[in-house]
């Protein structure tokens, strides 16, 4: 049925990093929030390469944007919504989000209304794994590893990390 | 991870048509919820641009400000309709105000009446959400939840606990739904009472995995259990023939001090409120370490968080 596009997810994650401390101009302090469940998970492995590089003050956030959706009553049954983890300041502070895939950016606009519902960071910057367009909102990631042609609707990209689903995988499929 | 269980009911009517997994998710959703009320910004817009109508039919102050309360923390709109002075006999008030609720294109109903079953007739009557928050001796099943709520919260699971319910058993709606939730979670209910206001049938009521015991010796069981949770004397049935006086209630089936320090060191104590201290609790255990029952009230808003979002948000 679908496709796994072979590219070592090391060096995904590696690039991801290598862009986040670039485009930052090489940061010693930043926030990095990652939003559940698979962003989280790569925020997870980010986050010792970000130290590797000199970030020196890091603090970890966990996103959860069930409670912040536009469409909670077009996803069907209800999943478990899991705890929203923001225990460091965030106020004045460079912020990173992670996520694996941007589609429509409806979930990043929702994770960034939860953070205004914890402080006003200096900056807010967004990296994700995979970029697949077909945006409907004006929102676009600044640190991208793969980025995909624009698919139709019909495809989805699903990221499998071994945390969650014991295998690293980027998955492109018919719905 | 994937995800087994989830929520796909619009009503909370009582505890007994739950299964246990459903009830444990609605207490890992309250989890979260309860995230919620330390941030500076308390609130989540989940149920942002929804209204619910808190329709209390008779008095409350923790169930009605808690219901309000945990709608405002999710961004919906609250509503207080009352009935006070109304002369139209039950059912059909009952009608004639889902009639008008309907009409006003409300989202939820969280009502509370005398009348065991007025929240389940409220189902079947209006297309909206609703909550029972109390109807009769039947069930008031967020009190059930947070109860349970509380227990996980003190001992990290229920399964395998005792746990103690003490007094006027029959007419109260609180025992009815602990015990539907206790039962189904694995603990040992030990229902506790005299005999006139705690009937033998109750023992039958077990729905499993855990069991029901009726005792009418509090001295006989006080110091096995894990959990006491001590009932509230209804002033109004006070003079009824049924009761003892308030003397010899307290004497049998108060947690007296003396009675107190017969129990397990840890035993924790519950109570729903209103207490009325001296007569089924006394004073210093209801502020002491053993007590539980501000953290009821604490817990009792996330629960409710979790109800609301759970059943406005189900199709």
């Amino acid at each position: 049925m679908g496709n796994t596009l072979e590219t070592p997810m090391t060096r995904l994650v590696e690039s991801m990093a290598d862009q986040i401390i670039s485009g930052l101009g090489g940061p010693t302090d930043l926030v990095l929030v990652g939003i559940r469940t698979r962003g989280d998970v790569l925020a997870n492995r980010i986050e010792p390469l970000l130290r590797e590089r000199g970030v020196t003050k890091l603090d970890r956030g966990t996103l959860d944007i069930t409670l912040y959706r536009d469409d909670l009553s077009e996803i069907g049954p209800l999943p478990l919504v899991k705890p929203t983890v923001m225990d460091c300041d965030i106020g004045g502070r460079p912020l990173v989000i992670v996520d694996d895939v941007i589609f429509t950016g409806r979930s990043v606009r929702a994770a960034l209304d939860a953070l205004t519902d914890f402080g006003r960071p200096r900056v807010v910057r967004l990296a994700v794994l995979v970029d697949r367009g077909g945006r409907e909102l004006p929102i676009h990631p600044d640190f991208v590893a793969l980025r995909l042609p624009d698919l139709p609707p019909t495809q989805r990209v699903s990221v499998r990390l071994t945390e969650t689903d014991n295998a690293d995988q980027i998955l492109v499929e018919s719905r | 991870m994937p995800q087994t269980t989830s929520w796909t009911s619009k009503h909370l009517l009582d505890l007994e048509s739950l299964t246990a997994e459903q009830i444990a998710f609605v207490l890992d959703t309250a989890d979260t919820f309860a995230e919620v009320s330390t941030r500076s910004v308390k609130k989540v817009p989940a149920l942002r641009g929804k209204v619910v109508v808190n329709a209390f039919f008779e008095d409350s102050t923790r169930t009605r400000t808690s219901f309000a309360l945990a709608a405002s923390r999710l961004s919906a709109d609250v509503i207080d309709f009352s009935e006070k002075g109304s002369s139209v006999s039950k059912g059909e008030t009952l009608i004639d105000t889902a009639r008008n609720i309907e009409a006003m294109g409300i989202d939820a109903i969280i009502i509370r009446h005398q009348a065991a079953g007025s929240a389940a007739l409220l189902a079947r009557t209006v297309k909206c959400s609703v909550i029972n928050a109390g109807d009769g001796a039947h069930e008031h099943p967020t009190q059930g939840l947070l109860d349970l709520y509380t227990i996980r919260k003190r001992f990290g699971r229920v399964e395998g606990l005792k746990v103690a319910i003490v007094g006027d058993i029959a007419n109260s709606r609180v025992a009815r739904s602990d015990l539907w939730g206790l039962t189904r979670l694995g603990a040992e209910v030990i229902l506790v009472g005299p005999p006139t206001l705690l009937p033998r049938a109750f023992e039958r009521l077990a729905t499993g995995p855990g069991r029901v015991r009726v005792v009418h010796d509090f001295d006989a069981v006080c110091g096995e259990v894990d959990v006491i949770n001590m009932l509230r004397v209804q002033n109004e049935r006070m003079k009824s023939a049924q009761f003892p006086t308030v003397r010899e209630f307290t004497r049998w089936f108060g947690l007296t001090w003396d009675r107190f320090q017969r129990c397990k060191p840890d035993v924790f104590v519950m109570h729903p409120g209103p207490m009325n201290r001296g007569v089924e609790i006394h004073n210093e255990i209801a502020d002491g370490p053993n007590s539980g029952i501000l953290k009821q009230v604490e817990y009792g808003l996330a629960v409710r968080m979790a109800v609301l979002y759970l059943t406005m948000q189900a199709e």
